[in-house]
C-alpha cells in the first residue's frame, strides 16, 4: 500500500517539469499554448530552475539558446503552432549546436482540440536534422527529458520531444526520484560553432550530416526503441508505432509484436530490417501525416507495407479505430465490447436531436460587447487568436478571419491596399497576450505603409484562453516578481500612431461612440477596450445584481441576440440566471423597453 | 408539469451489489474498468476524474486518466475518462463500464460510449444550452424516457440539489463521486484519503459530506 503512495499520478505536461527538474534543468521558457502550457506551470514551482514567460515561441528559443551557450541545460516549450513562430532560430540552432544540454518540446493537438490547425511537428525534426523523442505515458515523458538532455550533450545538438494532446493531458502513474546535480558547462567562445555566417555555416551543416549518421547509429542501439514481442512470438505480422498511438496498439494487437519508436528521428533503420525479417506484413499505425510509413517504403523492404490506407490522415486514432481495422491487421475481429445493431441505431436518433453546446464567452466576458457592437455597425472584423475567436460562433458572429497570431493587422492592411472602398469598414481585433506575441511588428507595419484602419486590442490584462498567464501587461513574472507594465496604448503612441483611445467595453454605449467617432478619421487608429477578464474577479462580490422586470419585458428576444449564457429564455419567459451572472450590468444597455435592471447588491 | 414528471417516475433499474460484484470480478481477471465522466465546462469534472483516479491509485491499481483543457472548457460539452486496472494501456475509453452525467442531456450526447451491459448516472440537472436559446433545437424534454428505452441500467440522482443543499451546488461532483463509490472495488478508506489528497483543506469537509450523501443515497 506504501509503495502506491509513493506513486504519483501525473499528466504528460507535470511529468516534463518533474523530468526537467530532475535531469538538472537549471533555465525553462515558454510561450503558453494548449496543449503545453501547464509544462511552465509547474516548472515554476521548482525554485532551483529559473523559468520566464517569452513574449512568443521565437524569443523562448532564443533565450534557451543563450542559456544552453552560458552551459546550463535548458528546456524550452511550445505548441505546434509555436514552433512555426521559432522555426526561424530552430532550423540554424540545429547547425550551431549547444553547450549545455537543450531540450524542446513540441506539443502537437492531432483532432485541433484548441488549435487553428492539426500539423505534424515531427517532420520539422527530420527537417533540421535532429533527434526526436516520443513519449508513449507520463513515467516515459519524465524519463525522455533526462534521456533527450544526455542526447543533446553528447551529440552536441538541439533534442526535441514531441507530445500530443492525450500525452500531455492524460494522467498515468510515475515513479519520480532526487534532483541530479549537474555542473554548468564552461562557455568558451567558438565562432566558427555560433557565428553562423555563411562560411562558417557550411561547415556546421557538415558537421550536422556527419552527426546525423551517428544518431542514426544511436537509433539502432539504444533502448528507447524497443520490441514487444507479444505471446504469439513470431507471428507474419507486425505493428511499428510511437507516442500514444502505441498504447493503443498494444490494447487492442497485444498478441502482434510491436516495434515501439521512442526515439522516432532518425529511424532506427538496421532495428526495422531485423523488426520485419520473416515478417510478411508490417502494419504501421501513426496519427496524422505518414512520417514513418514514408520513411519505412523509402528503405525498399521486401516485406508489404500498409499504413494509411487503414487509419485516416487527420484527426487522432483511438483503439475503436484500430479494432474498426483489425480484421485487415490481424486476419480477424478483435475482441471487443460494441453496441448492437439496433440499440446503436436508437441511440444515433437519440443524439442527432441534441442541441449542440458549443464552447462559449463567459457571462460577463468583456469581449462580448466588442463585437456586438462590431456586428451592428457590420464591420468587417479581421480576427486573431484567443477566447475572442469564439465570437465567429452565433449568435455575435461577427469574426471574418482568424490565421495565426497576429494576423489579423496584416490582413486588414492587405484588404485596404487591395479596395480603397473598405476604408472605414474593415477592423482588426487582437488580445493584449497576442499583441505581445506578434502584434507589435504588424502595428509598425500600419503606421509606415500608411494604413488607416481601426486596430481594436481587447485588453483584458492576461492570457486567458490558456488558463491566466501573465505577460508583460500585467507587471507580474511567471516566477511571481513584480516587474515593468507595459501598455499596448504606450507602444502605439511612440511609433506616431495619431488616433489612440483607451476605452473600457462595458460602456457599450460609448464604446459605439467611439468606434463610429474612429471611423470617420483619416489616420491609423488604435483603441484598447480595456477591461479585466471576468474569471479573475470570479471571487469577488457581484458589482450589481441584474433582473428582468417581467412588467416590462415584451419579450422580444433582442437580448438573446448578445448570447450571454446567464440570459435564459424558458416556458416563454425570459431571466437572468444569478448563478451565472458576474453582475456586469452591460445587457440593460441591450434592452429597448429597460426591462433589464440593474440594482447594488443588498 | 416537468417536476410531476420527475417525481412520478420510477422506472429505475439497478441492482448495486450485481454491478459490484461484475467489477469486481472484472478487475480480478486482468480486465479494465472505463468510468466517463461528461458535463459542461466548468461543472468540475476534473476534480471528480482525479479523485477516483487517486482513490484507485491507493487501491493498488493501474490508473489512466484523460483530460480537457483549453479552448473546450469554455462553458462546452466536455468529457473526462478514468480507467484501472492491473495494467492500463490506453488513457482514452473505447467502451465505457459506467457514464456519469453532471447535466441530463449530456447523458445522451455520450450514450454511445457506454458499454451495452454498462451503467449510467444522470444528474437531475439541466443547463440550458445557447442554442436552444436562439431557437436552433429544443431541449429534448423526455430525454430519461428515450434513454430508459435502451439503457439496461440507469439511475437518476438530484446531485445538484443535494450540494445545494449543502450550501454549495460546485459539490456536485463529489456528490455523484459518492454514489459512484458503491459500485466500484475499491475501499472506503482510500476514497477518504483520496479527498484528503487532492482537495484543498477550507473545502474539504463540504467535500467530505457531499460524497457521504451521495454514497448514502444509493441503497
Amino acid at each position: 500500500m506504501d509503495d502506491n503512495k509513493e506513486k504519483r499520478l501525473l499528466t504528460g505536461n507535470e511529468a516534463i517539469a518533474r523530468g526537467a527538474y530532475e535531469a538538472g534543468v537549471r533555465v525553462a521558457t515558454a510561450y503558453p499554448g494548449t496543449p503545453s502550457t501547464e509544462i511552465l506551470e509547474n516548472i515554476s514551482k521548482y525554485p532551483e530552475i529559473y523559468s520566464q514567460w517569452s513574449v512568443n515561441e521565437k524569443v523562448a528559443l532564443e533565450v534557451a539558446s543563450g542559456s544552453s551557450m552560458a552551459g546550463a541545460r535548458t528546456l524550452v516549450a511550445m505548441k505546434h503552432v509555436g514552433l512555426n513562430v521559432a522555426a526561424d532560430p530552430f532550423m540554424t540552432l540545429s547547425y550551431t549546436g549547444v553547450t549545455g544540454g537543450l531540450v524542446l518540446i513540441s506539443a502537437d493537438d492531432p483532432q485541433l482540440h484548441s488549435s487553428q490547425n492539426e500539423q505534424d511537428n515531427r517532420y520539422y525534426a527530420r527537417f533540421a536534422r535532429v533527434p526526436m523523442l516520443e513519449p508513449s505515458d507520463s513515467q516515459e515523458a519524465k524519463d525522455f527529458i533526462a534521456a533527450a538532455l544526455d542526447i543533446s550533450e553528447k551529440y552536441d545538438t538541439p533534442v526535441m520531444v514531441r507530445t500530443t494532446t492525450r500525452i500531455s493531458h492524460s494522467r498515468s502513474l510515475v515513479v519520480t526520484g532526487p534532483r541530479k546535480d549537474i555542473p554548468i558547462r564552461k562557455y568558451e567562445k567558438d565562432s566558427q560553432k555560433y557565428v553562423m555566417i555563411p562560411a562558417f555555416g557550411r561547415i556546421r551543416h557538415r558537421a550536422v550530416l556527419e552527426r546525423w549518421e551517428k544518431l542514426r547509429e544511436l537509433s539502432d542501439s539504444t533502448p528507447l526503441n524497443k520490441v514487444f514481442r507479444g505471446p504469439a512470438g513470431d507471428a507474419e505480422t507486425g505493428i511499428i508505432t510511437s507516442g500514444v498511438v502505441f498504447q493503443y496498439a498494444r490494447e487492442v494487437f497485444g498478441e502482434l509484436p510491436i516495434l515501439k519508436l521512442g526515439m522516432s528521428s532518425p529511424l532506427p533503420e538496421k532495428l526495422i530490417r531485423d523488426f520485419a525479417r520473416n515478417k510478411r506484413k508490417i502494419v504501421v499505425i501513426e496519427e496524422l501525416e505518414p512520417y514513418l510509413e514514408e520513411i519505412i517504403l523509402a528503405m525498399g523492404l521486401e516485406t508489404e507495407i500498409v499504413g494509411k490506407e487503414l487509419f485516416p490522415l487527420y484527426g487522432e486514432l483511438s483503439p475503436g479505430m484500430l479494432r474498426t481495422s483489425s480484421e485487415r491487421v490481424m486476419g480477424k475481429n478483435a475482441e471487443g465490447s460494441g453496441v448492437q445493431g439496433r440499440a446503436a441505431l436508437q441511440i444515433r436518433d437519440i443524439q442527432e436531436q441534441l442541441p449542440p453546446r458549443p464552447p462559449v464567452l463567459c457571462a460577463g466576458c468583456p469581449h462580448r460587447p466588442v463585437f456586438h457592437i462590431l456586428k451592428k455597425l457590420k464591420l468587417k472584423v479581421m480576427g486573431d487568436i484567443g477566447c475572442y475567436t469564439l465570437s465567429v460562433l452565433p449568435p455575435l458572429e461577427s469574426l471574418d478571419s482568424c490565421l495565426c497570431m497576429g494576423a489579423g493587422m496584416g490582413q486588414a492592411l492587405g484588404m485596404e491596399k487591395a479596395d480603397p472602398g473598405l476604408k472605414g469598414k474593415v477592423v482588426s481585433v487582437i488580445g493584449d497576450s497576442t499583441f505581445f506575441h506578434s502584434g507589435i511588428t504588424p502595428l509598425v507595419d500600419n503606421v509606415y505603409n500608411k494604413g488607416t484602419g481601426i486596430i481594436i486590442i481587447l485588453d483584458n490584462r492576461i492570457t486567458a484562453m490558456t488558463g491566466h498567464q501573465v505577460h508583460p501587461g500585467v507587471g507580474m513574472t511567471l516566477m511571481g516578481e513584480h516587474t515593468v507594465t507595459i501598455n499596448p496604448e504606450d507602444i502605439a503612441v511612440s511609433l506616431g500612431v495619431e488616433n489612440v483611445e483607451v476605452v473600457d467595453p462595458y460602456d457599450m454605449k460609448s464604446f459605439e461612440k467611439t468606434i463610429r467617432e474612429h471611423q470617420g478619421k483619416a489616420g491609423l487608429s488604435v483603441i484598447v477596450a480595456r477591461q479585466r477578464c471576468v474569471l479573475l474577479d470570479r471571487k469577488k462580490p457581484k458589482k450589481y445584481e441584474v433582473f428582468i422586470d417581467q412588467e416590462k419585458c415584451e419579450k422580444c428576444g433582442l437580448c438573446l441576440k448578445f448570447g450571454c449564457p446567464a440570459i435564459e429564455y424558458k416556458d416563454d419567459i425570459y431571466s437572468i440566471s444569478s448563478l451565472q451572472c458576474s453582475g456586469c450590468g452591460v445587457c440593460t444597455d441591450i434592452c429597448r423597453k429597460d426591462a433589464i435592471i440593474c440594482r447594488s447588491p443588498s | 408539469m416537468k417536476n410531476d414528471n420527475t417525481n412520478n417516475r420510477k422506472r429505475e433499474r439497478h441492482d448495486i451489489s450485481a454491478y459490484l460484484e461484475r467489477n469486481r470480478e472484472k478487475v480480478g481477471k486482468g480486465g479494465i474498468i472505463s468510468v466517463l465522466f461528461s458535463g459542461v465546462g466548468g461543472q468540475g469534472i476534473i476534480l471528480a476524474s482525479t479523485v477516483l483516479a487517486r482513490a484507485a491509485t491507493l487501491a493498488g491499481y493501474d490508473v489512466k486518466v484523460s483530460e480537457v483543457h483549453g479552448m473546450a472548457q469554455r462553458g462546452g460539452s466536455v468529457v473526462g475518462s478514468v480507467r484501472f486496472g492491473n495494467q492500463v494501456y490506453s488513457p482514452i475509453i473505447e467502451k465505457a463500464d459506467i457514464l456519469i452525467a453532471l447535466e441530463k442531456l449530456e447523458s445522451a450526447r455520450y450514450l454511445d460510449m457506454l458499454s451495452p451491459d454498462g451503467f449510467l448516472f444522470i444528474n437531475d440537472y439541466e443547463i440550458v444550452p445557447v442554442s436552444v436559446y436562439m431557437g436552433v433545437k429544443k431541449y429534448p424534454a423526455d430525454i430519461e424516457e428515450q434513454i430508459a428505452g435502451i439503457t439496461p441500467g440507469y439511475i437518476t440522482i438530484k446531485a445538484t440539489d443535494i450540494a445545494a443543499g449543502l450550501g454549495e451546488i460546485r459539490a456536485t461532483n463529489m456528490v455523484l463521486t459518492g454514489s459512484l463509490s458503491r459500485f466500484l472495488p475499491i475501499k472506503l478508506e482510500s476514497w477518504d484519503e483520496a479527498l484528503k489528497d487532492l482537495v484543498p483543506q477550507r473545502a474539504l469537509e463540504l467535500n467530505l459530506d457531499a460524497f457521504k450523501k451521495g454514497r448514502e443515497i444509493i441503497k
